[in-house]
């Protein structure tokens, strides 16, 4: 898969990770990694392969399998003058370090009165489709987006990755960053050599069109833009919106595209039950509702836990065909 | 392993005169200041809940005045004392308490959050042995900076049944860093006897890492303080982790309104524990029969802490709360 629009350099997401780690190392001596196998082994995904020939491995720090104790000792590390950037492995562990994420990094700067921040970043990822069964492949970031005090950015190209990554790294407040693991080493796209950053909280349009808005997050904007495709073969032009952070959320750009095209079906990975997709389709139903020729429809993932046969396992997320099939009856073309 | 044996010596070679009359002090502003919190709870001037730390003076007060201003704590529930004995000001604390704007934290913290980045204090923790990593990162930052600040965690023995703990002292140890556990063991977790929660021996689990442990009489500002200023200067000097179990007791009920306590321990108990083994009257006993001191000095400290106390809960309950706009002011930095 690559994005449309480009022009020069495509390196693949993965790689626009690591590129946007290395620069920030580079930059500011206060920024340091920290997780489990991420110095020689680069990751079990292999991401950050190299970084400690480079950084060394004090800055490319392994910690012992204790996710919540090296994610709280980010914690307390952001707020004396560090700029930790932890890595969990599977974002299926996000339960174990729930307490000092949802307790401690989002709530101290409030409980402080403003005094204490906590500027790090927990990078973590997401995403089915690799065989890994209930405990390796679920897309956990509604948790995080559920919790006031933190940012969540879920990147869908190596461009949003990068330029996202760096601005959350900048940030001084505790960013989750959840990675498709799927899309690591199969999603190449343009990523430009000069420096750049891009805005948390801005949404971006993916494709443009008039008849239909498809709001689609990290790797369902692949879908997205792959049952736009077979859309127009039916003479439905379809929008795909990609808000690129959960929070905080551009409205306005999502509202905006409903509003051009009276219709929205909202896709993510997430399971479907009081997840992304709801808060997104309640955001169109309270602000473009007078503008809706058709109800905001949803796709999540199945509300199962993820199976482990592919055959199952591929019944659970989204897929292109889907999404067409309910944009044609959206549309009344049936 | 290798223990450092808490001294008992009644030498006050490192410990001087002055020294021990401003600890005594700290401990008895400690004190009068959980007297006037329970009262206004009991007079109902006070939002919520407080856990007093009445009982356990000597504890924060030995520790912190082993600290300079620059060292990190982290506190929990039972708070505060840590952060007045760190330089918290009583003022700013009853205003926290009182859910006024004048707190430290604008009243949105309240009794169980206070942090005050200018005293090293990063803050109370509500949840149980939930500081014990930030403690630990506040290490790392040290370390990896250079500074030469040392964090103490204090924590009560219930939170030897959190897995974070554990965790914690594991890096701590890995990697050298500059910080001291130190468990306050007042025998109760809540309202359940540690033997009924906690197996085995508490110094030993600290000890299964590698981590200097030592025990000391918690009622004893004196062995808590000489052992401090010990573990303090080790870890200053990169020789890594300590874990200090303080023995003490908690006069009053797992926070003030836990009034009905028989049905967890006898009043005989607390009453032992109040008359035979107060910190305060420990340490003005010691110093009166050393002839360092006598009643009319205690009395001037006193008197002069009282009346400080008063001003400054004058001062809290006539604070204004915060004005409506500060609710959504700071979630995000």
């Amino acid at each position: 898969m690559s994005m449309p629009n480009t022009n020069g350099r495509e390196i693949f997401f993965g790689d626009a990770i690591k590129e946007a780690l290395a620069e920030e190392l580079r930059r500011d001596p206060t920024v340091f990694m920290l997780g489990e196998d991420i110095a020689e082994a680069g990751t079990t995904f292999k991401v950050l392969n190299g970084l400690v020939d480079e950084f060394g491995k004090d800055r490319i720090l392994d910690t012992p399998i204790s996710e919540p104790g090296f994610t709280g000792l980010a914690v307390g590390a952001a707020m004396t003058g560090l700029r930790p950037v932890v890595d969990i492995m599977f974002g299926d562990f996000s339960g174990l370090i729930m307490d000092q994420v949802a307790n401690q990094a989002a709530k101290i700067h409030y409980m402080s009165g403003g005094k204490l921040k906590v500027p790090m970043v927990l990078r973590t990822t997401m995403g089915a489709g690799r065989r890994s069964a209930a405990q390796h492949s679920q897309s956990l970031h509604a948790w995080y987006s559920h919790i006031p005090g933190l940012k969540v950015v879920v990147p869908a190209t190596p461009y949003d990755a990068k330029g996202l990554m760096k601005s959350a790294i900048r940030d001084d407040n505790p960013v989750v960053i959840l990675e498709d693991k799927m899309m690591y080493k199969t999603v190449k796209g343009y990523v430009p050599e000069e420096e750049y950053v891009i805005p948390i909280g801005v949404a971006d349009v993916k494709r443009e069109g008039s008849d239909i808005t498809l709001i689609a997050t990290s790797s369902m904007v692949y879908v997205a833009l792959d049952a736009a495709k077979m859309l127009e073969e039916v003479g439905i032009n379809a929008e795909v919106v990609d808000p690129r952070t959960l929070v905080p959320l551009d409205k306005q750009t999502l509202v905006e595209s409903v509003k051009k095209t009276s219709r929205a079906i909202v896709i993510d990975e997430g399971y479907e039950q009081y997840g992304v997709t709801a808060e997104l389709a309640s955001v169109i139903a309270d602000e473009a509702f007078y503008y809706l020729d058709a109800p905001v429809k949803r796709m999540g993932a199945m509300n199962v836990p993820i199976p482990f046969s592919p055959a199952l396992e591929d019944l659970t997320i989204p897929n292109a065909k889907g999404v067409f099939e309910m944009a044609k009856s959206l549309c009344n073309k049936l | 392993m290798a223990q450092v044996k808490a001294k008992k010596s009644e030498s006050t070679s490192n410990i001087d005169r002055e020294q021990l009359l401003h600890m005594y002090e700290q401990m008895f502003k400690i004190r009068a200041f959980e007297e006037q919190v329970n009262e206004l709870y009991q007079s109902a001037k006070m939002p919520g809940l407080a856990h007093l730390y009445i009982g356990e003076e000597a504890i924060a007060v030995g520790m912190c005045e082993a600290l300079t201003k620059e060292d990190y704590i982290t506190s929990t529930h039972r708070g505060h004392g840590h952060c007045l004995a760190k330089g918290a000001s009583i003022d700013k604390m009853f205003a926290e308490l009182l859910g006024k704007d004048a707190g430290y934290c604008h009243g949105k913290g309240g009794s169980m959050h206070i942090a005050d980045q200018d005293t090293g204090n990063l803050g109370a923790n509500a949840i149980v042995g939930g500081s014990s990593a930030i403690a630990t990162g506040a290490a790392f930052s040290s370390k990896r900076l250079g500074n030469g600040r040392v964090a103490v965690c204090f924590f009560g023995e219930g939170a030897l049944g959190q897995g974070l703990v554990y965790e914690s002292m594991n890096m701590a140890q890995l990697w050298k860093l500059p910080v001291i556990y130190v468990c306050e063991n007042n025998l109760y977790n809540e309202y359940t006897h540690h033997s009924e929660s906690t197996a085995g021996s508490m110094k030993a689990r600290a000890e299964a890492f590698g981590i200097m442990a030592v025990e000391v009489d918690g009622q004893n500002v004196r062995e808590v303080h000489e052992t401090a200023i010990k573990l303090v200067e080790r870890a200053r000097k990169g020789e890594g982790p300590a874990f200090m179990l303080c023995n003490t007791y908690r006069y009053h009920g797992h926070h003030v309104g836990d009034i009905a306590r028989e049905y967890y321990r006898p009043k005989e108990e607390e009453l032992k524990w109040k008359n035979d083994n107060d910190p305060l009257k420990n340490l003005s006993s010691w110093l009166t029969e050393n002839g360092l001191a006598d009643a009319g000095i205690f009395e001037q400290i006193e008197s002069a802490v009282s009346k400080e106390v008063e001003e400054a809960v004058t001062f809290a309950l006539n604070a204004p709360f915060p004005a409506p706009e500060e609710v959504t002011k700071h979630v995000y930095a």
